[in-house]
């Protein structure tokens, strides 16, 4: 088993490290601060390709695996959570539409985005549903030769500036699942209703709100599948997503452990550098064996997706580890910079503030568990 | 046009260079390969020439050692349409590389209209190779140019001298040119980029193909060692009115004949 | 005893300090000077005053004005008549130009920016720096003769000791031949305040600078060494320097050859954001200063006094 990239996905990384450097890192600070969307830096990453990669070569993606995704999400995210949060909501956004959309759906909406640049918004969560996703009350009626959209979405990353929302309703509550459906909105459709954009602990230059639909219609065209389909589409959805959040995750990680192992290599106690204090030494050899097995956790769910194989297990285990991992991880940053870790002025209380939500959206850590252990216990 | 660039791959600035074993270079185990920052403004450059140009190519040329993440594939990423490496060793002399591009280049079949090169490799710091192929193919050269302007075969440029000031030069193609920081922004190598250069041509050719052997080094290399530690830092008293004069004196003595920085 | 020829370039009709670093190294050996164009009769005195045997003024058309292929032309000429072994010039903007271009009309190699070097004998020996002066290395010249080498000005220093030579002044006459790529104009300095992140050399100013006024030593000083200014994060929270100025955590990352602080306490933010400069100089009053441990040069003293002072001595040392 050969665990290393190829050369173009070294090619990748190289590349995605370098623009990471020189355009998110010397604004991440200031952008977290004053809470800036990053349109300037979302536009350069999708002239370069580093956006939308799950689009496929038919429609006019690049044509990458989930595997070289996931590189480019970990090496985004090591430059800023936050943005990277905007950039991978288009790819969260778009995913349903080439996991399950027909072929005119690929050619209207998915091409688009790769001939000009765009923002979209994945639209599932609701004010009192986020983890019973099941029991969303967001309504799709059919309205003869259109549907009718009814409800109110929270927590929609992009949403102040999408031009296309991907919504998850149901045609009738009372079947639960079975009546969730899934339909693609173009952002200028009448009756969307944007929220303010909230005020949140971390991933501050991402654009949260709050999204109410009333009375949207969109053609009966627009619906991904067939109603009902909706709670399969976003569980396969899950499979891809799952990995990519979790790359998010491990970059984050990564970066909180590099901005250790400097500082307490420069940081001197009791006449040497902390790196000789075992106390220190020992919490940064336990944060990269994490930050390792997160990533080869992740890269394994996103082999198993490239590969055919069934990976809904490991996205799991991949996203769960990660998550929790990078909050352990950037909380301990901040410990090994005492003090100053604690301060803006520093760059680690941000990591630890931007880890907290990676364990909560796209399913909690408590939901991974709740699937992880349905399925340890199924076999 | 034709253009040719000629690339090489040096350690990354930030790796730790260390004498190897029997001091006859540095080792290499460890070390990132990189492009050669000034060569990123020379392919740059060419890639804007050839937009400016029709029916121009770009082929980029590299002589060294094979490597994990290839400089040239980075190039064609950012759009030069064809690649030739010379296999060689990493520490070969200007004199050498620079007869084993203009072997490349004649090699190639086509005639060269514009050759640029970064000013300088930052690993040796001879800055010597492209001058040194201009005599070699009898062209001229302007080198450290931070200004390029093109007028069909007439081309205008800036060269950078000391204190900042800047020699404007007139000449015709064919010339070489070396580039310094300044003259362009690179772009960087597009995903979709890396994707089309897995495609594009890269023809590996050996010294002997282009006509160099060992007997054309020039120079010798050895010893290779760390500099000497810096010393100490100094402490100077000069609270009194009266002393401070000669302290003065002497620091900026220091400066000039001791860390020589001025 | 090897046949050493000097290329020497002048500056305003003086000869470069260069020329004599190295003739000050070439006792022993038969040592030659070449210039281009005239040369005064005190310079050639000079000259001979640190041992040059000849010294030789070079003339032709069109060598008024530097060119590559002019000056590498004119050089061959010149050098194919005598039997040098070895051609020395100074690692200037046209010595790093032209010497290779000039060595290689011989097929002839060159040990390019020397910071040492000595004649065993009749055979040169070197020392080079590579990787941006991360490693130091021996260099040795063969192949085709002459060999070529330049020298990097301020390196060898001025000899202590000089044995005089005999100066024999003549003029010989050179071909520029066919110079394709010529100088239309030169454009001087426009003295342009180089961006900190950019900047080799910085003067920074700290809480010790008192007012926003103060500041103006500070950039008269800069004027004279060609730095940028810069400012600590105290300065800058006081008001007394623009938060573009600053260096440090919060502030800007430089990596200067020369960092001189002034008034500045060196507390971690601030030293997280100078401390790959290549040398640094420090004033402060208070001798415990935290920055007086990263300094490679200290004084103790009021910089309101010193500054001043230094811009005197920098001034005299410079022209």
């Amino acid at each position: 088993m050969d665990f290393s990239l190829s050369t173009e996905q070294k090619e990748i990384y190289e590349m995605v490290t370098k623009f990471v450097k020189n355009e998110i890192i010397p604004v991440a600070a200031k952008y977290d601060e004053e809470s800036i969307f990053p349109t300037k830096e979302f536009k350069k990453a999708w002239e370069l390709g580093l956006v939308n990669t799950c689009i496929p070569v038919e429609y006019g993606g690049a044509g990458f695996t989930t595997l070289d995704s996931v590189i480019i999400g970990e090496r985004l995210a090591y430059g800023c959570m936050g943005m990277n949060s905007s950039f991978m909501a288009n790819d969260l956004a778009l995913l349903p539409i080439a996991i399950a959309g027909s072929h005119e759906q690929k050619e209207k909406f998915l091409k688009p985005f790769t001939e000009e640049f765009k923002i979209a918004s994945f639209c599932l969560t609701e004010p009192a549903n986020g983890s019973d996703a099941g029991g969303i009350k967001t309504s799709i009626k059919d309205g003869g030769d259109h549907w009718i959209i009814n409800g109110e979405k929270m927590w929609i990353t992009n949403a102040g500036h999408a031009d296309l929302f991907v919504v998850y309703g149901t045609i009738d509550a009372s079947k639960k699942h079975d009546g969730i459906s899934a339909v693609i909105v173009p952002g200028d459709t009448e009756g969307i209703i944007v929220g303010k954009k909230e005020d949140k602990m971390g991933h501050r230059s991402s654009d949260t709100r709050g999204v109410k639909f009333e009375n949207v219609k969109v053609p009966k065209e627009n619906m991904i599948g067939k109603p009902g389909e909706g709670w399969s589409i976003a569980m396969k959805t899950l499979d891809h997503s799952r990995p990519l959040v979790a790359s998010s995750a491990v970059g984050g990680a990564q970066r909180a452990l590099d901005l250790s192992v400097q500082y307490a290599k420069e940081r001197k106690q009791f006449g040497v550098p902390i790196a000789k204090h075992q106390a220190i030494s020992f919490m940064v050899a336990d944060m990269a064996m994490k930050v390792e097995a997160a990533r080869l956790l992740t890269h394994k769910a996103a082999c198993q997706l490239d590969a055919g194989i069934r990976n809904t297990e490991t996205a799991s285990y991949a996203k769960a580890f990660a998550s929790d991992s990078c909050m352990q991880i950037a909380t301990d940053a901040v410990q090994i910079y005492g003090g100053y870790g604690y301060s803006k002025e520093y760059p680690v209380e941000k990591i630890m503030r931007d880890a907290k939500l990676i364990q909560i959206y796209e399913g909690t850590s408590q939901i991974q568990r709740l699937v992880i252990a349905r399925e340890v216990f199924s076999k | 046009m034709n253009i040719f660039v000629c690339v090489k791959q040096v350690p990354d600035t930030e790796t730790k260079v260390k004498p190897n074993g029997d001091g006859s270079f540095i080792e290499t185990d460890a070390i990132k390969w990189i492009m050669n920052p000034y060569d990123e403004f020379a392919v740059e450059q060419a890639l804007l020439v050839k937009a400016a140009n029709s029916e121009s190519t770009v082929t980029v040329i590299r002589v060294g050692g094979v490597k994990d993440t290839e400089a040239l594939r980075t190039a064609m990423a950012m759009g030069a349409d064809d690649s030739i490496l010379v296999e060689a060793q990493d520490n070969l002399d200007s004199y050498s590389i620079a007869k084993a591009l203009k072997g490349a280049i004649e090699k190639s079949g086509k005639d060269a209209d514009l050759i640029l090169c970064g000013k300088q490799a930052i690993d040796d710091d001879c800055l010597q190779v492209p001058q040194v192929l201009a005599q070699m193919m009898s062209l001229p050269s302007v080198a450290v140019i931070v200004g390029f302007e093109q007028d069909g075969e007439k081309i205008t440029v800036k060269r950078e001298i000391e204190g900042g000031a800047i020699e404007v030069y007139e000449v015709n193609s064919p010339v070489v040119l070396a580039t310094n920081k300044g003259i362009n922004t690179p772009r960087y190598a597009s995903l979709p980029g890396i994707m089309k250069a897995k495609r594009k041509p890269l023809q590996q050719l050996s010294l002997a193909d282009v006509g160099v052997s060992d007997d054309d080094r020039r120079v010798k290399y050895s010893d290779f060692q760390l500099p000497p530690e810096k010393p100490a830092g100094k402490k100077f008293e000069a609270m009194d009115e009266a002393d401070a004069p000669k302290v003065v004196a002497e620091v900026v003595g220091l400066l000039r004949n001791e860390a020589k920085v001025i | 005893m090897a046949k050493v020829l000097i290329y020497s370039e002048l500056n305003k009709g003086a000869i470069k300090p260069v020329t004599l670093e190295i003739l000050g190294k070439l006792t022993g050996q038969e040592a030659h000077v070449a210039v281009i164009g005239d040369l005064a009769d005190e310079q050639v005195k000079v000259l001979a005053e640190y041992g040059a045997a000849k010294v030789h003024k070079l003339k032709g058309d069109n060598l008024d004005k530097y060119s590559p292929e002019g000056y590498t032309h004119a050089l061959n000429d010149f050098i194919s008549k005598g039997d040098f072994d070895y051609v020395f010039a100074g690692a200037t903007s046209a010595g790093k130009d032209f010497i290779p271009r000039l060595a290689t009309s011989f097929d002839a190699g060159v040990a390019s920016d020397c910071t040492n070097f000595l004649f065993e004998g009749d055979t040169f020996h070197g020392t080079r720096p590579l990787f941006a002066g991360k490693c130091l290395a021996k260099v040795e010249l063969q192949g085709p003769k002459p060999h070529f080498v330049t020298v990097r000005p301020n390196a060898l220093g001025m000899p202590e000791e000089k044995t005089a030579g005999a100066g024999e002044a003549s003029e010989d006459s050179v071909n520029a031949g066919e110079i394709r790529a010529a100088i239309k104009e030169i454009i001087a300095s426009a003295n342009e305040k180089l961006d900190l992140t950019e900047a080799n050399i910085i003067v920074s100013g700290g809480r010790a600078m008192k007012n926003k006024e103060n500041f103006s030593i500070l950039n008269e000083f800069a004027e004279v060494i060609g730095a940028t200014v810069g400012a600590s994060r105290a300065a800058v929270d006081s008001g007394y320097a623009e938060p573009s100025m600053q260096v440090g955590q919060t502030g800007k990352t430089v990596a200067p050859s020369l960092y001189i602080a002034c008034g500045i306490s060196g507390a971690i933010q601030h030293l997280a954001g100078m401390r790959t400069s290549k040398v640094i100089v420090a004033v402060n009053t208070d001798p415990d200063a935290p920055i007086f441990t990263k300094a490679d040069y200290g004084i103790v003293g009021d910089l309101f006094t010193i500054v001043p002072l230094l811009t005197e001595e920098f001034k005299k040392i410079l022209d």
